[in-house]
């Protein structure tokens, strides 16, 4: 099995520093040939391509692009380039090793639905990205790919980097509009969605660092032809970040279609030090955890729904049997304790009692109503949560409870044992 | 550079807000902003106090108390914790002789622990002051340490 590489293909082979580096290879020549289409054309290649979105929620590109093509006056473009979910780097090395690709992307995407203004929301903690996109954004700006009357033509888009300050849940849509707005990054209530009222009231895009990066492959090759990589579930190519117990952990672009089995065992050379894989957390903390026997899946999205779960931004997280399950959710849950923004009780709340008691877990002092407790408050949590985090936080609870259930049941008569022996 | 020509950096409006809580704080050798530095906030851009608070107090890259003139953060999630043999956070509690939370005496240092910084695959990794430092050993933190220390001195 070989990676597939597109969106990856020029990292290390052009300087990032350098617009003269990716326009020799080519860029910024897809953008030329987006400003001879119309916007309806362009929207009809994203529609054809198939491609969905790569932040984690893989909702149609075309569709929220249509949306925003029909409304008229001011509007915006943002990249959610916040990245916080753990196990997660693709788009650090997108925006670090190929930011023009990004811009380009962004353009063609500002000249089909009409936008003038555009942001690229870059997490607190990527100083090298920030550094390297406002450096690319003015050299792209003395280029006249940004600015007024770009390529000679009736088009005019600007670009702003704005950073986040440590917040997970600013990666959530809304939240992240409030933060670029000057507030704390609190959700707001949907409808109204971001392409009828997003930043500032105003009808808004707003795309993932992988999604819009791979928005010049498709008008350069078609959407037709992007549609043809990939499986019959999921079109294209998607960037996992590997990391955990694995010999050769790193960023692999894969076609969709490719199985868990095949990124971990023939690109991440398989387990380290002869130890054997216990549990694989998938798209991150806020994914399943699934045993050894359930990696010949792949990673579609679509098949991921068993466990009521998105393979989500495409992490893929290596647990070996030296580790415990009760320590990697405890730390998972208080991870989500401390990014709950508060604005709603089930996480606000949840998240508290739920760390309790995974800690009993963890020490041994679990009784069988602790674990009812458990299951239902993770239940409660993912159906009455406002935002994404809290519906997708107890993801690995749930999961476990069906693919686990055997440590759950070890952990309690393990305890019962304890109490009696004292 | 003073406050005020940060402040004046950035157009007067709300929007601006978190960027230049960012920059002052990276300004400051102690790394936190102080009352006075709110209400300057708060008046130039024309929003309450109590909006700035809440902004400031929202996210954690931020400050309202003195911290030290390098801050260290200790990443804890799940790539980094399984790929860490010898217990970054600890080891670094022992070198500095504080735990996760304190300020070093000489002020110098101060020790946090932060969320996946995307560095997952060189775990177990740490940002300094922004700065990332992956593959960490004991060996490795020992002499990252005495480089801040050197230059400082
Ligand atoms: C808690 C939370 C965190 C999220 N973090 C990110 C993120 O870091 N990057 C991202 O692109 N999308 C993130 N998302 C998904 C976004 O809300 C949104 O769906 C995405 O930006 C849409 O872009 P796409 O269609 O290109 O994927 C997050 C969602 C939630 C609920
Ligand atoms: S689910 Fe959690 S993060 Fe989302 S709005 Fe409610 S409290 Fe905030
Ligand atoms: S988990 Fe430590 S850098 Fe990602």
């Amino acid at each position: 099995m070989k990676e597939h590489k597109l969106l990856t293909k020029r990292f290390g082979e052009i300087d990032p520093f350098s617009i003269e580096d990716f326009v020799n290879v080519g860029g910024y020549e897809t953008l030329k040939k987006a400003m001879k289409m119309t916007s309806e054309e362009i929207i009809y290649e994203v529609e054809a391509s198939r491609i969905t979105g790569r932040g984690g929620a893989n909702f149609p590109t075309y569709m929220k692009m249509r949306a925003m093509s029909k409304e008229t006056g001011d509007m915006y473009l943002v990249c959610n380039a916040d990245e916080g979910e753990p196990g997660n780097f693709k788009d650090k090395h997108l925006m670090e090793k190929d930011p023009h690709q990004l811009i380009e992307g962004m353009l063609i995407s500002a000249y089909a639905v009409g936008a003038n203004r555009g942001y690229i929301y870059i997490r607190g903690e990527y100083q090298s990205a920030v550094y390297l996109l406002e450096h690319a954004i003015n050299e792209a700006r003395k280029h006249g790919y940004l600015g007024q009357d770009i390529c000679g033509k009736d088009f005019h888009f600007d670009l702003e980097v704005r950073q986040g300050a440590g917040a997970y849940v600013c990666g959530e849509e809304f939240a992240l509009l409030e933060s670029i707005e000057g507030k704390p990054g609190r959700t707001r209530v949907k409808p109204p969605f971001p392409t009828e009222a997003g930043l500032f009231m105003k009808p808004t895009l707003i795309n993932n660092v992988e999604t819009f990066s791979t928005l010049p492959h498709i008008i350069e090759m078609s959407g037709e032809e992007y549609g043809k990589l990939g499986s019959s579930f999921a079109s294209g190519t998607k960037l996992i970040s590997l990391s955990g117990n694995v010999k050769h952990k790193g960023l692999y672009e894969v076609e969709y279609g490719t199985t868990i089995r095949q990124v971990i065992e023939e690109l991440g050379g398989g387990v380290s030090n002869g130890q054997k894989i216990n549990m694989v957390q998938l798209g991150g903390a806020c994914g399943p955890i699934i045993p050894e026997h359930l990696l010949d899946m792949d990673i579609d999205n679509e098949r991921f729904e068993i466990f009521n779960s998105k393979m989500g931004a495409g992490a893929i997280i290596v647990i070996d049997d030296r580790f415990d399950l009760f320590e990697i959710l405890l730390r998972t849950m208080t991870f989500f304790a401390h990014e709950s923004c508060g604005k709603c009780a089930p996480c606000r709340e949840g998240h508290i009692q739920i760390v309790k008691l995974l800690q009993k877990f963890y020490d041994t002092k679990v009784t069988y109503k602790d674990y009812e407790s458990l299951v239902s408050l993770a239940n409660v949590i993912h159906e009455t949560a406002l935002c994404g985090l809290g519906q997708t936080s107890t993801t690995s609870i749930l999961a476990t409870v069906e693919f686990f259930q055997y440590y759950y049941q070890q952990r309690i008569r393990q305890s019962e044992r304890r109490e009696w022996a004292l | 550079m003073q406050i005020i020509d940060v402040l004046k950096k950035y157009p007067a409006s709300q929007t601006s807000l978190l960027e230049i809580l960012l920059e002052i704080d990276r300004l400051k050798d102690n790394h936190y902003i102080s009352k006075e530095e709110v209400h300057m906030i708060s008046e130039y851009l024309g929003v309450r106090t109590s909006h700035v608070y809440s902004v400031l107090t929202f996210y954690t890259l931020l400050s309202t108390e003195p911290r030290g003139k390098h801050i260290i953060q200790v990443c804890k999630d799940i790539p980094c914790y399984v790929n860490d043999a010898f217990d970054v956070r600890k080891t670094l509690e022992k070198m500095l002789n504080m735990s996760v939370g304190q300020t070093s005496r000489d002020g110098l240092f101060t020790l946090e622990e932060t969320a996946c910084i995307g560095c997952c695959d060189e775990a177990p990794a740490m940002l300094i002051d922004l700065e990332p430092y992956t593959n960490l050993t004991r060996d490795k933190i020992e002499r990252i340490l005495a480089s801040y220390r050197e230059v400082t001195l």
